[in-house]
């Protein structure tokens, strides 16, 4: 019987996903994966069980709510964690909700601000996390491309784009002082359609918002969105419309726009992407609000 | 290459995506500056190919809106735009990292800048590369930059090279001129050992020979680029034959099931192997190979694997199982080609940390044998290397490390080198092999020459002190009561074995076959202990009177014993107290 040494480009990614997961476990006291519910999570927490099965995760996960996430969203984490059993940690900036603050009222930039950047910075200096997993793609976004799987940050969980540390094989650099933290990307090398191949192979469960359906939507400076509460400006509220839609990318609902689509199964889904020509993230709102913003919004400790 | 070009077979979007998940993945590395036309030549592999791409599922697009001609309108150096900024602004040119794939394979381009003061860059994203594409302008051939890049190219163990003679239509797509600057390159490599190394004459801007062979260079026979870099092998890259599995993570998720989590580092491993777990030589057999998708039959590299072992062995992270009969060098001492990384120059006196594979430990730099200019290659003696620079050191480490040559295994080759105070990583090396003590590195300067004539030692005893971290001592233990004395001598020797010291025993009466005299004793211990090491001096011929001021002499007291001063340093000890004197000279050190 000859043997066969070859891995597919998936099982590749894979294996490296799991190597990097299994160093951050071993290397730091105090790990996090950091849940956005999104279906790069979704995989990204896939691999999580696949790097300590048949053990349980020795890391919990961690979802920033800026309260302003799909309602959809919020049940299918709660169903999640609790049929793979994980150990669930939701937070949020509750001293500004409580004030009121929201995407409508104060914009998205002093929004993704207060409710994701502040609330995420809040929940890590709380929990003392001293490593957190994200699962942002090299693929995705111009400054994305440069940033190391170990991505160090400062006491004030700022990320120096100039003073990265080399990172050369699979050899990690863990080392941090007191207070400093690491940010871990495992998915760094995996692209958009790897992650939807990988949900199709994996059967991975994602939130039905991907997939096309007649959903209510208005229209707001040119992006679809869809009112998930009573939370709709009165000015928008008889302009609803009833589409078939889907979501390329989910966040907080106002700040997420919808694509007209038909996709109602992955293959439509990838197949829908690989004739498109807009890249993914056109439809967060929150990389044009201001110039190099992905940038700046990582440099302050946004993922 | 067939099935790409049958047009008219289309292909479902489900048999596309189960033909796209067997895909394997190629990481490759370009090194050229943007005037050799690197930016064009990369935008056009991402983009040409996203179009090849499309191309596949005309079937299943529904509008055309798919832009038909072939004009140049693209500028393709806006999707570099991102490195070209950064440039412009005067900040670190780092590497980026595209991503494309074909109906073939997937690429990971790590795209890195050409000037020496990003060699570091280019080391970065070599490290994880396959295939180097090495661009030189078909105007210039090859300069001392493309000697620089092959050179870093074979450093890093790179085995296939493809050397993209670009701007082709500036020489009127001439063969004399390939040909001559083939040859030229061809000579220049053939000392690096690059097992793989394809030419080829190209224009990224006119698409020549890159996706689709060109009709303007009728005389070049071989593939276009892009069919290469789909179809070259590069399977056997890994090492399939010395089986490494560094232990990363030991899982303990029930008292039943105990498992080493790891990725296959190199060779292959098979249920019931008989495996050693080091440092410790225990021994066992692979009981299963866990997955969370099933029990494997068997593990090769890069696998994320859990390995669990037919008996309660102890092995934790850092430590390896390998084969019994294909063991790796276990060695303190290695020769490695070190790169500096840091922009704080080496500091040859500084521990740093040492990571190799899942193994940290304590390091340092014991020397630097040579410097290379990456530019000629030449060799010169230098006292320490600053940012950019690479040379050939000898590196001692704290613990053991398990390690094979880089060239013949990069996993278990590499290393990054870590400041301890800043944690940044300062180098990274590739491992040449270990080294005998006796080889070991020593610059011999004209100091040195005059204490060589003395016979003096070249290491000072504060530097041994600095080494081992203990003083040198000796102890000259006297007196005419043998029970007591042999009493002194091995409490004595117990206690300072205890608390961590170099001890040595020296005995007229057993030292070899001859008997030393109390001279030679004393000669004998004071070399030993200029070295740093507790010497403790006995035995019945021992004469009180040989002791030299610098030792410690401690004389028992005997029956009728006068307390007698051949030393200042003389402690006279009460045959009943000698373990409360013991006590008394360890507390003093």
């Amino acid at each position: 019987m000859s043997e066969d040494y070859n891995l597919s480009h998936l099982k590749q990614l894979e294996a490296e996903s799991i190597h990097i997961i299994r160093e951050v476990a071993a290397e730091f006291e105090n790990p996090v994966m950091l849940y956005s519910i999104g279906k790069d999570s979704s995989v990204m927490v896939r691999l999580a069980e696949k790097a300590f099965a048949p053990g349980k995760v020795p890391f919990p996960l961690m979802h920033i709510d800026s309260k302003w996430k799909f309602k959809e969203m919020i049940q299918f984490r709660d169903e999640y964690a609790k049929k793979y059993g994980w150990n669930l940690i939701v937070e949020s900036n509750m001293k500004a909700f409580k004030e009121g603050v929201g995407p409508f009222t104060h914009g998205s930039k002093v929004h993704t601000d207060l409710m994701k950047t502040q609330a995420l910075l809040q929940a890590l200096d709380k929990y003392k996390f001293d490593a957190a997993f994200g699962g942002a793609r090299r693929d995705e976004e111009k400054s994305r491309a440069k940033e190391r799987i170990f991505s160090f940050r400062d006491r004030f969980h700022q990320w120096d784009p100039k003073n990265q540390r080399p990172e050369l094989w699979d050899i990690y650099n863990a080392k941090i002082q007191k207070g400093e933290s690491i940010r871990v990307f495992p998915l760094s090398n995996w692209t958009e359609l790897d992650i939807w191949q990988y949900i199709r192979l994996e059967n991975i469960p994602i939130v039905p918002l991907y997939f096309a359906k007649e959903r209510p939507v208005v229209e707001i400076d040119g992006n679809l969105i869809m009112p998930d509460d009573d939370r709709l400006p009165e000015q928008y509220r008889d302009k609803i419309v009833m589409k078939k839609i889907r979501f390329r990318t989910l966040g907080c609902w106002p700040l997420t726009g919808a694509i007209e689509s038909e996709a109602d199964t992955i293959e439509k889904i990838v197949e829908e992407m690989m004739t498109t020509t807009k890249s993914e993230r056109t439809t967060r709102v929150i990389d044009f609000d201001q110039e190099a913003s992905m940038e700046q919004k990582k440099r302050e400790g946004y993922f | 290459m067939a099935d790409n070009n049958t047009n008219n077979e289309k292909m479902s979007i489900k048999e596309f995506l189960d033909n796209d998940e067997k895909k394997d993945l190629l990481r490759f590395l370009t090194a050229g500056s943007v005037d050799d036309g690197k930016s064009t030549l990369i935008g056009r592999l991402l983009f040409d190919s996203k179009k090849l791409y499309e191309d596949q599922l005309d079937a299943l697009e529904r509008d055309s809106k798919r832009v038909g001609n072939a004009g140049e309108h693209i500028d393709y150096a806006l999707l570099l735009d991102g490195l070209k900024a950064e440039r412009e602004q005067g900040i670190t040119i780092d590497v980026a990292y595209r991503y494309f794939s074909t109906n073939k394979r997937k690429f990971i381009i790590a795209d890195t800048p050409g000037h020496e003061q990003y060699t570091r860059n280019m080391i970065t994203g070599g490290s994880t590369a396959n295939l180097a594409i090495i661009l030189v302008d078909a105007r210039t051939g090859v300069i001392t930059q493309t000697r620089r890049h092959t050179y870093l190219v074979s450093l890093l163990g790179i085995k296939h090279v493809v050397l993209a003679v670009n701007k082709m239509d500036l020489v009127d797509y001439s063969k004399e001129r390939f040909d001559e600057i083939v040859a030229d390159y061809m000579k220049f490599v053939a000392p690096l050992n690059i097992p793989d190394i394809q030419c080829f004459p190209l224009s990224a801007l006119e698409g020549d020979n890159v996706v689709e062979k060109s009709e303007r260079t009728p005389w070049y026979k071989g593939p276009a680029l892009l069919d290469f870099l789909e179809n070259v092998h590069v399977g056997n890259d890994h090492n399939f034959k010395d089986f490494r599995f560094p232990v990363q993570y030991v899982l303990r998720p029930n008292l039943d099931f105990r498992g080493f989590c790891g990725k296959v580092a190199s060779g292959v491993v098979h249920k019931g192997d008989e495996v050693m777990a080091l440092p410790s030589g225990k021994r066992s057999k692979v009981k299963s190979i866990v997955t969370y998708d099933g029990d494997l039959d068997y593990a090769f590299p890069p696998q994320s694997v859990t390995i669990t072992l037919e008996d309660e062995i102890d092995v934790s992270r850092g430590e390896m199982l390998v084969h019994p009969d294909n063991l790796p060098t276990i060695s303190r001492t290695f020769e490695a080609m070190l790169v500096w990384m840091d922009e704080e120059e080496m500091d040859v006196n500084k521990q740093f940390f040492i990571k190799q594979t899942t193994n940290t430990t304590r390091a340092r730099i014991d020397g630097i044998k040579y410097r290379v200019d990456v530019n000629t290659m030449e060799q010169t003696n230098v006292a320490n290397l600053k940012l950019n620079e690479i040379g050939k050191v000898v590196i001692t480490t704290s613990q053991p490390l398990f390690f094979d040559p880089y060239k013949d295994n990069k996993s278990c080759g590499s290393f990054i080198i870590i400041d301890p105070i800043t944690n940044n990583t300062s180098a990274v090396g590739m491992i040449i092999d270990k080294v005998n003590t006796s080889d070991l590195f020593t610059p011999i300067t004209e100091d040195d020459k005059k204490k060589m004539l003395v016979g003096e030692s070249l290491v000072s005893p504060e530097q041994w002190q600095e080494r081992i971290g203990q003083k040198g001592s000796v102890y000259w233990i006297t007196g005419s009561d043998k029970k007591h004395r042999r009493e002194l001598v091995y409490t004595l020797e117990r206690r300072l074995y205890d608390i961590g010291q170099f001890v040595c025993k020296l005995s007229t009466d057993s030292l070899g076959l001859e008997r030393m005299s109390s001279r030679d004793v004393a000669i004998v211990a004071h070399h030993l202990s200029k070295n740093g090491v507790a010497v403790i001096c006995c035995g019945s011929e021992l004469d009180p009177k040989v002791c030299r001021p610098e030792f410690s002499s401690l004389h028992i007291k005997t029956e009728g014993d006068d307390a007698r001063d051949y030393t200042s340093n003389e402690t006279v000890i009460e045959p009943t107290c000698i373990a409360q004197a013991v006590e008394d000279i360890i507390n003093k050190l």
